[in-house]
């Protein structure tokens, strides 16, 4: 069974976002860039479905993301058998605000995935810059597969998978889906696998991240991109300062106020 | 093609999801803007007609594989009813079956989409929507070119629709395509959420935590003001998946939605999601190292200062 892991690199939110200067985007400049969360919660359920069963498990990245062989060397590292990263998306269409439209991203990873098939592409269910939509069932609608997605659980057997899709209040539906399928996983059914520092230096020795040109598809007409901003409501909060101890008297007078701290 | 707003209809054992009123409260104000009327796709469950009062028209297709949520069921029985009706707008929830269906939709019906989004508006004939993105720290205003399009709406950040529109809605039947009937997926179950636990939602006063609380021995600290204050500790996604605390105290989209009269935040950055299932508390005070967390977009008050110094002196102030 082959399973296809697409990454994508996002800026870290940890850190502030500055604004480009024509206000169309952000400065990516000097920003630290992750693999979105639910990218890597997908990495990790599929490592689970190799140790459960047997599976060669490929990351695969698009050249032009920043930081992209980091995070690949990385998936390496934690157990992938094989990292990929694709080039053309610069061919394919105008930049969004953060990177490749996910149009975009979509067509180039279709066109690796006619060419080298997979059993199951499993993905994020979403990454935090997704203008224009979530991949998972852009790809699948663009290779004709069904999909599932915020999936919280795979289990595969009998040229089928088994997955939760998750809903509002901790409900959920168990589906049987066939393959090949693609999956959008919102969490792994462990918290992602942590890959040691000197292993990723081993991945990075050993050299095994492949590149590959694919032809770039047209995407369809995107978004039109008038203008970023930040939101006007930071402000509206009253904030409160003075040391912790002050702070805390504020706190619990405000509660005191509510009846929620007797005396 | 036709200048109206068309809602997916979201149901649950029988009843409308509070969050499709929120679809056609915005789909009324687009639809009265472009000269066109209100509809909403109703899948698997016309029964449930009576339920969508503010809409004009209701357009229902019924076939067993509709009953619950398929993926590719619905994708299959709205692709039909898009091309049947022909709206100018399909407006979908951005929580799980909007964040399924969406994009597919898009590639399949041919219009651009817009997901996160939190304002949608007519601006001289073209549609323009503000997308949050990056976990609600930019907004991105963003114009669909061309005939038609699609957007996933952020849950709670719309007002409810509740008023009937006169008479009720015209009820249509849209008969189902045969491709219903040759699905690659089946639905095996419905798994309903754990109870036991006590219920966040009923909570006068909640001490809430996220990420950055680093680690489950960190919880001790909060745990202990939770305690002092005989409130029940909650938190975001992120700390139960960790496993770090059951999935009955996550507050947001797919956790529970809570109104307690004081929430209180403690390293949590305040995601569109989260958001969702907390804003309409009475008071909310939050705590985050970062001045541009977007929890500080809702809270009433707030401060800056590490969890880490902050919580401690609250335990020592509530105890006296
Ligand atoms: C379909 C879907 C459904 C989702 N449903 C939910 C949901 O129901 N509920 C939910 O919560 N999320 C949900 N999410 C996830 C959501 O997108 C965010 O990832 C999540 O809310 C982030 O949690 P957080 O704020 O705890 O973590 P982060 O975003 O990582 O924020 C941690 C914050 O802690 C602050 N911090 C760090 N250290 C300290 C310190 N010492 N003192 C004070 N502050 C500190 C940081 O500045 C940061 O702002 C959902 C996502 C998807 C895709
Ligand atoms: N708790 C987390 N917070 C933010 N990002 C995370 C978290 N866990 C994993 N990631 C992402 O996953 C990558 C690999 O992390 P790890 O699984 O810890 O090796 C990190 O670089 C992060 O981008």
């Amino acid at each position: 069974m082959r399973i296809v892991v697409p990454i994508k690199a996002v800026p870290d939110l940890v850190e502030e976002i500055d604004l480009a200067a024509d206000e169309t985007g952000i400065d990516r400049e000097y920003l630290t860039f992750v693999i979105s969360e639910w990218d890597a919660q997908a990495l990790e359920e599929a490592l689970l479905l190799k140790d459960a069963g047997g599976a060669e498990v490929v990351a695969v990245g698009l050249a032009d993301d920043p930081d992209i062989d980091q995070l690949l060397y990385t998936a390496l590292a934690k157990g992938a058998d094989a990292a990929v990263k694709l080039t053309g998306a610069g061919a394919a269409g105008p930049s969004g605000p953060s990177g490749t439209r996910t149009a975009d991203r979509a067509a180039l990873l279709a066109a690796y995935l006619d060419a080298q098939p997979a059993d199951l592409v499993i993905t994020g269910v979403q990454a935090a810059d997704d203008l224009d939509g979530q991949l998972p069932s852009r790809l699948a609608a663009l290779l004709d597969l069904p999909h599932v997605s915020v999936v919280i659980g795979v289990e595969v057997g009998g040229g089928s998978a088994t997955v939760r899709q998750e809903f509002a209040g901790g409900r959920s539906h168990e589906l049987q889906v066939q393959m090949p399928a693609v999956i959008g996983v919102q969490s792994a059914r462990q918290a992602p696998r942590y890959a040691p520092i000197t292993r990723i230096r081993q991945a990075m020795n050993a050299g095994g991240l492949s590149e590959l040109a694919v032809p770039a598809r047209a995407a369809g007409d995107g978004l039109v991109v008038r203008r970023v901003h930040r939101p006007e409501a930071s402000g509206k909060a009253e904030m409160m300062t003075g040391s912790a101890g002050e702070v805390a008297g504020q706190i619990v007078g405000l509660l005191r106020a509510r009846g929620l701290v007797k005396g | 093609m036709s200048v109206n707003v068309m809602v997916l209809a979201e149901h649950t054992d029988g009843q409308v999801s509070d969050g499709t009123y929120e679809l056609i409260g915005q789909a009324r104000a687009l639809a009265a803007a472009l000269g066109g009327v209100t509809e909403v796709a109703l899948l698997g469950r016309a029964d449930l007609a009576g339920q969508l009062g503010p809409a004009d028209v209701v357009v229902c297709v019924e076939h067993p594989a509709l009953e619950e949520y398929v993926p590719e069921a619905y994708e299959r029985a709205l692709l039909e009813v898009l091309a049947q009706r022909s709206p100018r707008l399909l407006l979908l929830s951005n929580a799980t079956i909007g964040l399924d269906l969406g994009a597919a939709l898009s590639v399949h019906w041919d219009a651009p989409l817009a997901a996160y989004v939190s304002a949608l508006e007519i601006d001289g004939g073209a549609v323009v929507a503000t997308a949050q993105i990056l976990g609600g720290k930019v907004l991105a205003e963003v114009e669909l070119p061309g005939r038609r399009g699609i957007a996933t709406l952020l849950g709670g950040a719309f007002g409810a629709d509740l008023g009937a529109a006169g008479a009720g809605p015209e009820v249509v039947h849209v008969a189902p395509p045969a491709g219903l009937g040759a699905l690659r997926m089946s639905l095996r179950s419905v798994v309903g959420p754990d109870g036991g636990d006590i219920d966040i939602s009923a909570a006068d006063l909640l001490v809430s935590v996220g990420r950055g609380i680093e680690s489950q021995e960190n919880l001790e600290t909060v745990q202990e003001l939770a305690d002092a204050l005989g409130a029940p500790l909650s938190a975001s996604r992120p700390v139960v998946d960790a496993g770090w605390l059951p999935k009955s105290r996550q507050v947001g989209q797919s956790g529970l939605k809570v109104k307690p009269r004081v929430y209180l935040a403690f390293g949590i950055s305040g995601a569109p999601e989260h958001l969702e299932g907390m804003r309409r508390s009475e008071m909310i005070i939050a705590c985050n190292t970062d001045p541009g967390a977007p929890i500080f977009g809702v809270a009433h008050y707030g401060t800056t200062l590490d969890l880490f110094d902050l919580v401690p002196e609250l335990v020592d102030k509530v105890r006296g």
